[in-house]
């Protein structure tokens, strides 16, 4: 996915001035949120549960590396393939020799987010191969030629008109004059449509919600039941997936079910929820007759025993974008890259280094409500502030807002210097605002003013008033 | 009798700067509720502007300085969740590499109160003898909603003061976009977060909106004087110690 993350202030910009993605975030709050509540609410061992999690994933974090060649040979036992990418690039070439061996003209995919952080699709447009992707959400957004704003709702920045009109150009064979006004006869022409790819594929690609290391397993979870048809219609399956999403045992991964549905939609269990283990067996009537599992490190081996290691429990529900009050004001893309909200604020400047991403960690106002959520407990405004200290200590934030908060600092730590300063400033600014007592434009205040009004401080600082009316109870008594 | 408890104010620095009378009205409320309150004058700030920034050593040297002058009182309250929150929550981490401040840090911590859940909590105050007739809605702070935990003590208080009725808003738990140095850096985004706090606020149709954090009153109250909504937007503290006759935070609409 294209970079743009360096860009995030004239990318949120245009988010702000964009108004059929106002019109469509407007709508976040309302779905998710109120869902995962009454989810949360519905279940009394919500918040053990959400503990337990916290447990199951510390411990496989711990013992990443046992549990990933454990979960190898498994997979190699039950007939099926581990490839090892260090990076997105060697994921690339891995997936791309293998759908060459087959001779793959087309692929469908279910919904990946490690697809979009190792750019698949444009690659393999690139080598003369179709990606198809077979995700509702995913497949509007490639009509569009635009990536997911959200990890599991990714087009959730686009109206149902805009995808009615997308559907009446891509899908030109189609009867013109068809009634496309209710959002379930946009949701039959897709699977109408899609139904014929899964025939033409040569080989199908998905992710993995979880890796079973007792098992070999891939556990993958959809609404739409498309994953189940990409795996098992094509001859070929590929799972491509990070190293951090092993799990133990498959009672683990069940567990983590109990939680990652109810967080993400507010659903007890999503739709579908398929256990993938090799490839067909000869008693199977079907299924495919390779199975591959591509394990993407990416720079997450890195993070293992850092201050950000924890950000590696994320199940991917999103959650804290859901709850995101910044989230919602200018929606994922404006982030500028795969992982949007507090969790991309959080793993971006991990994978991709924080000089591209300094403004995510700085984009939020820690109103907390990101780690309210999260179902494994990840306290998000803690690390996005680690990441502000890395960016200080290497000089990253803008000049003016260092120097300010230089001299801010200087003078707080000097307490008389400090009294001096707020006793001239206080009664000045008082005094310039005169008896409307607010400012409508103010120098150096620019930013603040343009929407609102800055209210002026009544006069004389507290700790003046204080001592005048302490020196004058003094008086009093003498 | 026991002894009256000696309570170190925390006056804050937006309050000290922009509005005393939040922390008169605080002085009131916890003289009223029997304590004994002292203003040191080496107070300036609680650090968390620097350790939001990433810069944690004016951070911790800021924290230092607030433990070495409060940490003899029986209790610090500051008229903030905000500062609370960064006194509370964060000093002990702040400072657990140094010797010399690490226990004392966590000892400091445990007697830091926001000011609503101190009256509420700590001093059981149930009635107060304000009257201030107004339907209100009240705001929380981040910062003491998940920060500290603080729902039900504002609005247990400001239903013992006489002539105050309270209608919620929406989306109370919504953060208004403040967020210290956030309104600073992304002020667009800020404003985007502000109107929708000052259109929800509008939506209850009460005449005076109150918060226990000025940093979030002052971002609330300029949105809605620029859109030329005629809410009252006070601090609580002012309520609670029946003190309004002072102009509320912006002047009058």
């Amino acid at each position: 996915m294209h970079l743009t993350s360096p860009s995030f202030k004239e990318n949120s910009a245009r988010a702000l001035a964009d108004a059929p993605l106002q019109r469509a975030l407007a709508k976040v709050p309302l779905g998710f949120i109120d869902k995962r509540r009454a989810a949360a609410d519905a279940l009394p061992e919500f918040e053990a549960l959400r503990d337990k999690a916290v447990e199951i994933k510390n411990h496989a974090l711990k013992h990443l590396d046992l549990y990933l060649e454990a979960f190898a040979e498994k997979v190699e036992a039950a007939g099926g393939t581990v490839h090892w990418a260090a990076d997105a690039e060697a994921a690339r070439a891995i997936v791309l020799d293998l759908a060459r061996k087959r001779g793959a003209k087309s692929v469908t995919k279910s919904k990946s987010m490690i697809s979009e952080e190792i750019e698949l699709n444009d690659f393999l447009e690139q080598n003369g191969i179709q990606p198809v992707e077979t995700d509702l959400g995913e497949y509007i957004i490639q009509l569009r030629h635009e990536h997911p704003s959200h990890i599991i709702a990714p087009a959730i920045h686009v109206n149902r008109d805009q995808v009615e009109a997308d559907f009446r150009r891509a899908h030109a064979d189609l009867d013109p004059q068809r009634d496309l006004s209710d959002p379930r006869s946009l949701l039959a022409e897709a699977r109408q449509v899609l139904r014929r790819r899964y025939g033409e594929a040569d080989m199908g690609i998905t992710g993995a919600n979880f890796l079973v290391a007792e098992t070999g397993s891939a556990v993958i979870v959809t609404n739409e039941g498309n994953a189940d048809l990409t795996q098992l219609l094509g001859k070929c399956h590929v799972v491509i997936a990070s190293i951090e999403k092993i799990v133990p045992t498959l009672e683990d991964a069940s567990q983590l079910l109990r939680v990652l549905a109810r967080s993400a939609t507010g659903q007890d269990m999503s739709v579908y929820t398929t256990v993938v283990t090799g490839p067909k067996r000869a008693e199977d009537l079907d299924g495919p007759e390779e199975f591959h599992v591509v394990l993407l490190d990416n720079g997450r081996s890195a993070m293992l025993g850092t201050e950000f290691e924890e950000a590696l429990r994320c199940i991917r529900c999103g959650a804290c974008m859901n709850h995101c009050p910044v989230y919602q004001t200018i929606g994922g893309h404006a982030y500028g890259w795969v992982y949007p909200g507090p969790i991309g604020a959080v793993l971006t400047p991990s994978l991709i280094g924080v000089e591209d991403a300094a403004h995510l960690p700085n984009a939020s106002t820690f109103c907390g409500r990101c780690e309210e959520v999260c179902p494994v407990r990840i306290p998000l405004p803690k690390l996005m502030r680690h990441w502000r200290e890395r960016e200080f200590e290497r000089h990253l934030q803008p000049a003016p807002m260092r120097w300010g908060l230089g001299l801010w600092a200087f003078a707080a730590r000097r307490p008389a210097l400090y009294r001096w300063g707020t006793s001239l400033v206080a009664p000045l600014l008082s005094r310039m605002a005169g008896k409307k007592q607010r400012f409508s434009s103010l120098p150096l205040a620019g930013g603040w003013t343009k929407g609102r009004d800055l209210p002026a401080p009544e006069g004389k600082t507290f700790m003046q008033q204080w001592a005048e009316r302490r020196s004058a109870a003094g008086k009093a008594k003498a | 009798m026991t002894a009256r408890l000696r309570v170190g104010l925390f006056v804050t620095c937006l309050v000290d700067l922009f509005r005393p009378s939040v922390g008169f009205a605080t002085v009131k409320l916890l003289e009223d509720a029997g304590c004994v309150v002292e203003v040191p004058e080496a107070q300036t700030c609680c650090g968390q502007p620097a350790l939001n920034s990433g810069d944690r050593s004016d951070a911790a040297a800021l924290a230092r300085q607030v433990i070495d002058v409060f940490e003899n009182y029986d209790y610090v309250v500051a008229p903030s969740g905000s500062c609370a929150a960064t006194m509370r929550n964060d000093y002990p981490s702040l400072l657990e590499d140094d010797p010399a401040y690490a226990a004392r840090a966590v000892t400091f911590s445990a007697k830091v109160f926001e000011l609503t859940s101190f009256l509420a909590d700590i001093c059981r105050v149930t009635h107060l003898e304000a009257r201030v007739e107004a339907n209100v809605t009240y705001h929380d702070s981040c910062s003491s909603l998940r920060g500290l935990g603080i729902r039900a003590a504002p609005r247990r208080l400001l239903s013992s003061v006489e002539g105050v009725t309270l209608t919620e808003m929406p989306e109370t738990e919504v953060c208004c976009g403040f967020g210290g140095t956030f309104c600073v850096k992304y002020p667009d985004i800020s404003n985007a977060m502000v109107a929708k706090k000052a259109a929800n606020a509008k939506a209850t149709g009460a005449r005076m909106l109150l918060s226990g954090d000025l940093g979030c009153l002052m971002n609330i109250d300029g949105k809605l004087k620029r859109d030329g909504v005629d809410i009252e937007v006070r601090h609580v503290a002012e309520v609670l110690a029946g003190m309004v006759d002072t102009p509320p935070i912006g002047g009058k609409s």
